[in-house]
């Protein structure tokens, strides 16, 4: 049987340890090898063994943004993966289950079952351990793909083991595509996919794209503490960095991360540090230096539940006040949030641009979804790297300074930037201080000094909107359309998916997805804010802090409806499309 | 040629008339002319309290972070710039209460940067709160009873630590003081350096009557081996931490940089671009 589909959903489910992402590593990296788009996504808890885990990976011809909403095949290595995910999958979905678990399901309509004795046939081999790459073999077969891509892909990912290991491992490889072919050849190639052209394309992970957007960007440092789900970042870098001569320091916490990088910032390497929810509490003082002695800083914030230890690998969108206000006192400040891995790379990149041409902090959110999400990505344009340093100036124009004369590092300007130099140049010599300070950097209370500082450093960032590459994304084709979807961060895979089916409902829908919370792109969202009637914000947090965000800024906001989720998933298509039509 | 007066600018401290402080300004001035430096080489990082003000009282770079944050400030500036000769400097309350965890750590790491402890047993810039190296008993605004905690045992702290270099002097012991830091900034690592330091307005307990009656120069302990970690140790506790000189010194033990085998060239004048075989070799990882 051959279904030619476009578009097929897969799951492997099991408990922690039971290699589940080394099963969807090893059929993404296959399917992306073959030329299909990606989006896979995981599901996990804060513990290492055991407790149920699953990665969900959506295949399709075409461009992906999220997770499909239903599942065609199910990967249970255990009754509970059936029990949890079972209810995803469609009518003609299946599920592959381990005989040795003795699967049921409670429905007797609905998707079949398949019982495979995946753990009998792995130790068959030698192990136990390797009934994932067993279920693999079953997969291939369901999905009707070359094994040989799936046998070069096994070989590389355990080119460090013994030849011995290898070759069990692609024993049960085989075994597993032939026990289907032997016993249920109604499944095989039953999800067959419409051929495409193999193309390069890279599968990767946000955090991945945020780890080597700053090293295109020349970060050569980094500062951070492990934090769920930033740790991939800093993980990148430590693998990367020292061959690209730079380093990371894992500090003892995320106080001293934020500050070590506001020292190598000021000692004039491109530094930044990531962490998540609790760690950017910590660092909000830090920040707060950073925005009082304009030093360039990156932070990148990957949000996960709050508030305090909250949900830790559960999305939300929950700290984009905290982002914006978390230091005492009124700063320049950036914050920015990409909408896809492709964005998070290049947006990085940006990040470190804008934080030395206004010499601020700047702050990258992503959600759990974005950070930990893995996203087919078009090989990346060397040529779309620009590296923009400001006013940095070198010791070569600087006048000689007389004695005990200092620099004018703090020099009031129309735009409130200031020329700025790194220690060790000479004649360039400055204070700087988190105390008001004059335009040397001496601490200076007086208030004509007050006003001058306070508004330069408040005006010097006025220009980022109208200057920033795309603050706004939008998708608007109609003059006056029923509705505009607002939404941020990774729902833009959900909100794309979501308009057609509201069009084929005759609902005209434009979309804005915004991209830069600060200072926020009033001019940039006005007009789309007008061509609506009605206007959804989605958000995954209680408050609505998006909406909020919007009503702050601009008299035209009007009555919006917020769609809200917290319970830690992300919204799908189709749920997306139910609540949107609730309201509507 | 480097004069110390090089390293002075116009500013006139905020300190109090006497401040124990003042000698550091006069003694890092004068090492940094002892050391040939050139102002544009230094760069004193400080954190905040009467302390945290020396980083304006020195005609170099300056840096006065905040409270308890000098040392990863300082860190991460020497991890930028490897030629530049970092100092930070701080209070016992930015060294030993909010900034605990960087002291031990920055110890543990050994960048090779200096820290100066401008150590008077006191909060001063609050207006006389108790501090963590303050006596057993010593009454403040915060402690009207006297303090019942046991003080912090600065030099004790730092050889726990692992420290590499671990000196002590005292305000008034100026040329002592001097040669300290210009061993600290040479020493190839991390270099501890605690200076007592009287607060002449809400310290009338620790004055530098009573520090010259209650210090002992190592010089006059006989058979002192600065190598001897365990002498070190007992000393420091025999004297209750009143020992002044070079306590302890490890040149064996490599500098953070050197354990991780930073290049030669600072970070801060490396090439930015990545170079576009690069990127494609990295970009092939995910492919």
């Amino acid at each position: 049987m051959n279904q030619n589909m476009s578009e097929v959903s897969w799951k492997v489910g099991g408990q922690q340890g039971e290699g589940i992402e080394s099963s969807g590593e090893i059929i993404a990296t296959s399917l992306n090898r073959l030329g299909y788009y990606l989006y896979g996504y995981r599901h996990f808890s804060s513990r290492i063994k055991g407790g149920h885990t699953n990665y969900n990976i959506r295949i399709s011809v075409t461009p992906t943004g999220t997770i499909a909403s239903n599942l065609d095949i199910l990967i249970a290595f255990d009754q509970e993966t059936i029990d949890i995910n079972a209810h995803e999958l469609q009518e003609h979905g299946i599920i592959i289950a381990d005989a040795q678990c003795k699967p049921t399901l409670k429905n007797t309509t609905g998707p079949e079952i398949y019982s495979v004795p995946l753990t009998e046939i792995a130790a068959s081999f030698g192990s136990k351990l390797m009934k994932n790459i067993v279920s693999l073999g079953v997969s291939a077969e369901l999905l009707g793909a070359n094994l040989e891509i799936f046998t070069s892909v096994i070989k590389s990912m355990f080119a460090k083991k013994s030849k011995e290991v290898i070759n069990n491992n692609l024993h049960a490889f085989h075994a597993g595509a032939q026990f289907l072919r032997d016993h249920a050849s109604h499944l095989t190639h039953k999800y067959s996919l419409i051929p495409v052209r193999p193309t390069p394309r890279m599968y990767m992970l946000g955090n991945e794209a945020i780890a080597l957007g700053a090293i295109a960007a020349g970060s050569r440092f980094m500062a951070a503490y492990p934090i769920t789900p930033a740790s991939e970042i800093m993980e990148y870098m430590i693998k990367k960095i020292p061959a690209l001569g730079g380093a990371v320091v894992q500090t003892e916490d995320e106080i001293a991360a934020c500050t070590m990088a506001i020292g190598a910032n000021y000692g004039g390497v491109r530094s930044f540090t990531a962490t998540s929810g609790p760690g950017l509490s910590l660092m909000a003082e830090g920040i707060g230096l950073a925005g009082m002695a304009e030093i360039p800083l990156v932070v990148i914030n990957t949000q996960r539940g709050g508030p305090s230890t909250g949900l830790p690998t559960k999305n939300e969108q929950s700290d984009v006040m905290a982002a914006i206000y978390n230091s005492h006192g009124e700063m320049p400040k950036v914050v920015m949030f990409p909408s896809t891995v492709e964005e998070a790379f290049y947006d990085t990149i940006e990040a470190f641009n804008i934080a030395e041409e206004y010499q601020c902090p700047v702050i990258i959110l992503t959600d759990l979804q974005l950070s930990l999400g893995k996203q087919t990505v078009e090989p990346l344009h060397y040529e779309k790297i620009q590296i923009r340093r400001g006013s940095l100036v070198e010791d070569a124009v600087l006048p000689v300074l007389a004695k005990s004369e200092y620099f004018k590092r703090f020099k009031v300007t129309d735009s409130g930037v200031s020329p700025r130099v790194i220690p060790g140049t000479i004649n360039g010599m400055h204070l700087i201080t988190g105390l008001e300070h004059n335009e040397v950097g001496k601490p200076a209370e007086d208030f004509h000094n007050r006003i001058a500082q306070m508004d330069k450093r408040l005006r010097k960032i006025q220009a980022v909107p109208a200057k920033y590459n795309l603050p706004v994304y939008s998708n608007a084709p109609h003059v006056e359309a029923d509705i505009l979807i607002i939404g941020m961060g990774a729902s833009r895979g959900a909100i794309e998916e979501v308009i057609p089916k509201l069009t084929a409902d005759h609902i005209t829908v434009n979309h804005a997805h915004i991209r830069l919370l600060c200072p926020f792109p009033v001019e940039q969202l006005r007009p789309l804010l007008l061509s609506a009637r009605r206007i959804i914000v989605v958000e995954h947090n209680a408050t609505g802090q998006l909406a909020q965000l919007i009503r702050m800024n601009m008299v035209e906001a009007g009555r919006m409806t917020n769609l809200l989720k917290y319970d830690g998933g992300i919204f799908h298509a189709t749920s997306l499309y139910e609540k949107c039509k609730e309201v509507l | 040629m480097s004069h110390s007066a090089d390293f002075r600018n116009t500013t006139k401290p905020n300190w109090c008339p006497g401040c124990g402080h003042y000698a550091l300004q006069n003694t890092l001035q004068q090492a940094a002319a002892n050391l040939g430096l050139k102002p544009h080489e230094l760069a004193v990082v400080s954190g905040i309290g009467c302390s945290g003000r020396i980083s304006g009282y020195i005609y170099a770079y300056g840096f006065h972070s905040i409270h308890g944050r000098a040392l990863p400030v300082a860190q991460g500036l020497k991890m930028a710039n490897r030629d530049l000769n970092v100092i930070a400097c701080g209070g016992d309350g930015d060294g030993f209460a909010i900034g605990m965890g960087h002291t031990i750590h920055g110890i543990k790491r050994n960048m090779n940067i200096t820290y100066i402890v401008l150590d008077n047993h006191v909060y001063g810039l609050t207006k006389g709160q108790t501090s963590p190296r303050s006596d057993k008993g010593f009454k403040t605004k915060s402690t009207p009873q006297g303090s019942t905690e046991t003080p912090i045992s600065a030099l004790e702290l730092a050889l726990a630590s692992g420290a590499t270099f671990v000196a002590q002097s005292f305000s008034q012991n100026t040329n002592e003081l001097t040669a300290l830091i210009e061993q600290g900034v040479l020493h190839k690592g991390f270099s501890f350096i605690n200076m007592l330091s009287p607060c002449v307005t809400f310290n009338k307990i620790n004055t530098y009557e009573w520090y010259k009656n209650h210090i002992t120069s190592l010089q006059n302990i006989e058979g002192y081996n600065t190598s001897n970690r365990l002498q070190a140790m007992q000393t420091i506790m025999d004297y209750e931490g009143l020992v002044t000189g070079l306590i302890y010194q490890n040149k064996e033990k490599p500098s953070y940089q050197e354990a991780i085998d930073l290049k030669k060239q600072p970070l801060a004048h490396a090439n930015l671009n990545l170079g576009e075989e690069t990127l494609r070799t990295l970009m092939s990882e995910f492919m």
